[in-house]
């Protein structure tokens, strides 16, 4: 309490304030959305994605989703959040995925030996290739974290322009959640001689499944 | 001016090949991977950007009273804590207080340079506690018991057999020197860190004022595990790392990835307000934020000079310093290093404690020319040489100097003594010069500063005056 005082009396003093001063009003926000149509959505985010060493594909049903899933599993163990557009996709019934736990101890040692980590994501952004993805008990963080793979399902119709966009429809992240995460392609480090490395502490490989709705459903 | 800098150190580095030749490299490969993002033609809007920046920033700063209290108030309403320190000790005391209350013994650290800059590792180290590092530059440079080299790439300066020396002497493996083999073996051994670790360290790269948030940008995954998977994070962040809104990430977001490495968003964002809630799996259980002022608001109280506060640390101002790439980063006396190391250092540590600081520098520009927030760094080197040098003429320190200048002075003023006296050094200069150019000052006069100021520049040799040339072309143009 003392530090706070001091620290609160130094910068007023410095900025020549007087207590209790309210702050003026900062320079407007600066949010530029283009208007790119779904096509120019996806044929970017896949493009960025793909740049990063990442995988974008697009299915055009749910049940295409999860023989996707299935390809890349092959099986082997998997564990899927709780997200309910991985329900839609018929995720939870596939061989070797596991979905539910009796408490957070047990989800975390079967993230860390899993192979494969499979989430759902809240929305894409387009010109980087990323996922934004919202901390939720529907969605563990550490299941795009531990596993050397991460598997993301989401229907295309959240697939957004960009970081502006997002920020627009969620002007404060932490109403909705305490934590928002974006993922930008696979882990990765250079800190070696500037040698790219993949999967350092995350996973080295990205899968991103963007699903139509029925409105882009040709 | 340039008394008391570190010459012997810097010899040995510009006399090590393979150290010049790792820095020139790894800035340049940095400089064209920042040059390809933000070409107009990829990124238009990068000067508006820019300019966005610099306007949050000052506003930030102008008005940090009541951001720091909206920030705090956000906080604790998502029940996260908000701790206050005046410097070093204090966020280390609270730090052990808490480590010591919640029967911690292993705490992980995700890279800060504001907890470099306190020391905050050495300081819980010596209390026994066990604390890791877990970039993976960051951890090699812990193993090896140095400093961060470069405020974004921290063992820049190691090569691969180096770091095969380091794993095999300070983690018993055996030696290997493939890059992607030793990142494996980072892999395993932080891994288990991670899962066993009681209380994750970060730093901040923005405080978000309207969300209580604290933002960390990185590619490694590290500062997502560190404040995932123990059940308390402490981030420390100084207390100018605020921003008034969350939709401003929109523009720092795109110039700092874009600044430091050439992407336009790092691999891992993470926007953290406050511990886990109702019903989620993970994420703490515990959320503090330390507030360090160390210094900064003393910079803030001048006007002028506190837009050294804006800085958001993405090192390109290092990369494209002529002065950097040739002395690397462990040359410079403060954690700080390069240009935004030349403008923090005396502002923070005290005018007089490395004087020669700002002189070192040729004021070419290049640092003002690529800050994203647009810090008028050679402007402020011109101030603070000015300052220096009012400062230790009232302490009498620089008697001989001003002595010197006042003679100079003296004899520009008088035309013909001048003349006079610079035929005479032309005719002494004779041995020491080579086509024109004055390499070393004859006889007696070749010592000290004059000396010194030589081993590095050449002099065009004295001869005849301007008067005289032009004396002799006014002639000419009579005939």
């Amino acid at each position: 309490m003392i530090s706070r005082d001091h620290i609160l009396n130094k910068v007023r003093t410095a900025l020549g304030h007087a207590v209790g001063r309210t702050a003026a009003a900062p320079p407007p926000a600066r949010l530029c959305v283009p208007a790119w149509t779904v096509e120019e959505r996806w044929q970017r985010f896949a493009s960025a994605l793909e740049k990063l060493g990442g995988n974008a594909v697009r299915v055009s049903e749910p049940a295409e989703a999860q023989r996707y899933v299935a390809g890349l599993t092959c099986g082997r163990a998997a564990v899927a959040s709780r997200s309910l557009f991985l329900e839609v996709c018929g995720i939870h019934q596939l061989a070797g995925v596991r979905r539910d736990f009796r408490d957070p101890g047990e989800l975390r040692a079967a993230c860390a030996e899993a192979e494969f980590g499979i989430t759902g994501a809240d929305y894409a952004l387009a010109d980087t290739g990323s996922l934004a993805v919202f901390a939720s008990p529907e969605e563990a963080r550490l299941i795009s974290l531990l596993p050397p793979v991460h598997i993301a399902l989401l229907p295309i119709s959240r697939l957004l322009t960009g970081l502006d966009e997002l920020l627009s429809l969620v002007p404060n992240p932490a109403e909705r959640s305490s934590a928002l995460i974006l993922i930008t392609g696979p882990s990765r480090t250079a800190d070696i001689e500037q040698i790219l490395v993949r999967g350092v502490h995350g996973p080295g490989e990205i899968h991103v499944i963007v699903v139509d709705d029925r409105e882009t459903r040709s | 001016m340039m008394t008391g800098y570190p010459r012997e150190q810097i010899r040995r580095t510009l006399a090590d090949p393979r150290l010049q030749e790792a820095i020139y490299s790894a800035t340049g490969r940095l400089m064209e991977h920042r040059r390809q993002v933000v070409a107009p033609e990829v990124l238009p809007d990068y000067q508006e950007l820019r300019e966005q920046a610099r306007r949050i920033k000052e506003h930030t700063l102008e008005n940090l009273d009541a951001y720091l209290e909206q920030f705090e108030a956000q906080v604790r309403a998502r029940g996260g804590e908000v701790i206050w320190a005046k410097d070093g000790p204090e966020v280390a005391d609270f730090v052990l207080d808490l480590a010591r209350r919640s029967n911690a013994r292993l705490l992980v650290k995700s890279k800060s340079m504001t907890t470099e800059e306190i020391g905050l590792r050495e300081r819980l180290e010596a209390q026994h506690f066990e604390v890791v590092e877990t970039d993976l530059g960051e951890y090699i440079i812990q193993l090896a018991q140095e400093r961060p080299y470069h405020i974004v790439a921290p063992a820049l300066h190691k090569t691969r057999e180096e770091v095969g020396e380091i794993f095999s002497q300070r983690l018993g493996v055996p030696r290997e020197n493939v890059p992607e083999r030793q990142t494996r073996i980072a892999r395993t051994v932080l891994r288990q860190k991670f899962l066993t670790a009681d209380i994750g360290i970060t730093g901040a790269n923005f405080l978000v004022a309207d969300s209580g948030a604290v933002v960390l940008v990185e590619n490694e995954g590290n500062a997502r595990l560190t404040t995932s998977a123990p059940r308390i994070h402490v981030a420390v962040a100084g207390i100018e790392k605020l921003i008034p809104r969350a939709q401003d990430l929109a523009v720092f977001l795109k110039l700092l990835g874009r600044s430091a490495t050439g992407q336009p968003l790092t691999v891992y964002t993470s926007i953290l307000s406050g511990p886990r809630r109702q019903g989620e799996w993970d994420g703490p259980e515990q959320f503090y934020v330390v507030l360090l002022d160390g210094g900064r608001s003393r910079v803030l109280a001048d006007r002028d000079k506190r837009q050294t506060l804006y800085c958001i640390r993405c090192g390109a101002c290092l990369n494209h310093c002529p002065v950097y790439r040739r002395i690397g980063g462990h040359n410079y006396p403060w954690i700080y290093s390069g240009p935004i190391g030349k403008i923090a250092s005396p502002q923070f540590q005290g005018l007089t404690e490395d004087p020669w600081l700002p002189f070192a520098s040729s004021l070419c520009g290049a640092c003002a020319e690529v800050c994203p927030v647009k810090i008028e760094i050679p402007r402020l080197l011109l101030e603070l040489r000015a300052e220096i040098v009012k400062t230790q003429a009232r302490e009498g320190q620089n008697r001989w100097e001003r002595l010197g200048f006042r003679l100079w002075s003296w004899v520009m003023t008088r035309p013909r003594l001048y003349e006079a006296l610079s035929l005479a050094a032309g005719l002494l200069a004779g041995e020491g010069s080579d086509q024109g150019w004055l390499r070393q000052l004859p006889g007696l006069l070749n010592a000290g500063p004059l000396r010194a100021w030589l081993d590095y520049r050449d002099l065009p040799a004295p001869g005849r005056s301007f008067r005289a040339l032009w004396r002799q072309r006014t002639a000419r143009v009579r005939e």
